[in-house]
């Protein structure tokens, strides 16, 4: 993917809208990478009793792939230099092969001072938002 | 029960080192589905300037999760655990973690709210290598539903 350069963005500019899919297979694998273990990310006896709707992706999970767009759009995991998310409601994976699907947008929000830039990222599942707040520090070659 | 405001400041004694190996930080990678070169080939690594393939920017959660578990273990914070959910992470990379950094974490107590019933713990930890070179600051906000 070609790197956009700090010229050629501005406030306002879009990133490419990534479509992910999550099924209960992803979770267990980012269950064991991460050492995130809890039930409710992989067993829908747990989720339901604590009063899920079911199995839930790991928020650290949908914070990772919204990263995977800024990082996708930038051409340089090294680039983001800050990011801060606030989790607003579950992604629940259905125990099927479908799975859910994560759709992240995003745009740039502001150039700072020191020229790097503000990424104003959307984070939905099933039309919903999943992040209640995301944005990226990124810093253009 | 709601959590006590003293907590804010307290800190806790720097973690045992945790050592980064490229087999964790290309696994970690696999299971986000990031397959950029920069964390899986060490030659593709150094070609892009760094001294070893390089982490994704969420692993810092592998280590300051297990560090500010500390937090879990103190009788001084009367969290149920049973009932927290995560409200909100934070990352500031001073550089990307990589392969071979020795990490030392220490955790901060940075706030204690309490909204609508709910107790909200702040906790930071900051990761730096064993000589004392900044690498990330991870913040994360815990929810205590319906216990204040």
């Amino acid at each position: 993917m070609s790197r956009p350069a700090l010229a050629e963005v501005a406030v306002g500019t879009e990133l490419p809208e990534q479509v992910f899919r999550v099924t209960r297979a992803d979770l267990v694998r980012y269950a064991g990478a991460s050492g995130d273990f809890n039930p409710i990310h992989w067993n829908d006896r747990t989720a339901t009793a604590v009063g899920l709707p079911g199995v839930i992706a790991h928020g650290m999970f949908t914070m990772a792939l919204a990263g995977r767009a800024v990082t996708g759009w930038t051409g340089d995991p090294a680039a983001l230099a800050e990011y801060h998310v606030r989790f607003g409601r579950p992604v629940v994976v259905p125990d099927d092969d479908e799975g859910a699907e994560v759709t992240v947008r995003g745009k740039v929000g502001a150039v700072l001072e020191d020229g790097r830039l503000r990424v104003d990222l959307t984070v939905t599942s099933d039309g919903e938002k999943v992040l209640s707040l995301a944005r990226a520090i990124v810093r253009l070659a | 029960m709601a959590l006590d405001r003293e907590l804010v400041g307290r800190s806790y004694p720097p973690s045992a080192v945790y050592e980064v190996g490229r087999a964790k930080i290309a696994e970690f990678a696999t299971a986000i589905g990031a397959h950029d070169p920069v964390h899986h080939d060490v030659e593709a690594a150094r070609a892009a300037g760094h001294p070893d393939v390089i982490a994704p920017p969420t692993f810092a959660i592998v280590v300051s999760l297990g560090a500010a578990n500390v937090v879990l273990g103190d009788p001084g914070v009367s969290l149920d655990y049973s009932r927290v959910v995560h409200g909100e992470q934070r990352f500031a990379h001073h550089r990307p973690i990589r392969a071979g950094d020795r990490l030392v974490a220490t955790t901060t107590i940075d706030a204690v709210r309490t909204v609508a019933g709910n107790d909200m713990l702040t906790t930071r930890v900051d990761l730096t290598t064993e000589d004392g070179e900044a690498v990330c600051t991870a913040t994360s906000m815990l929810v205590a539903r319906g216990t204040a």
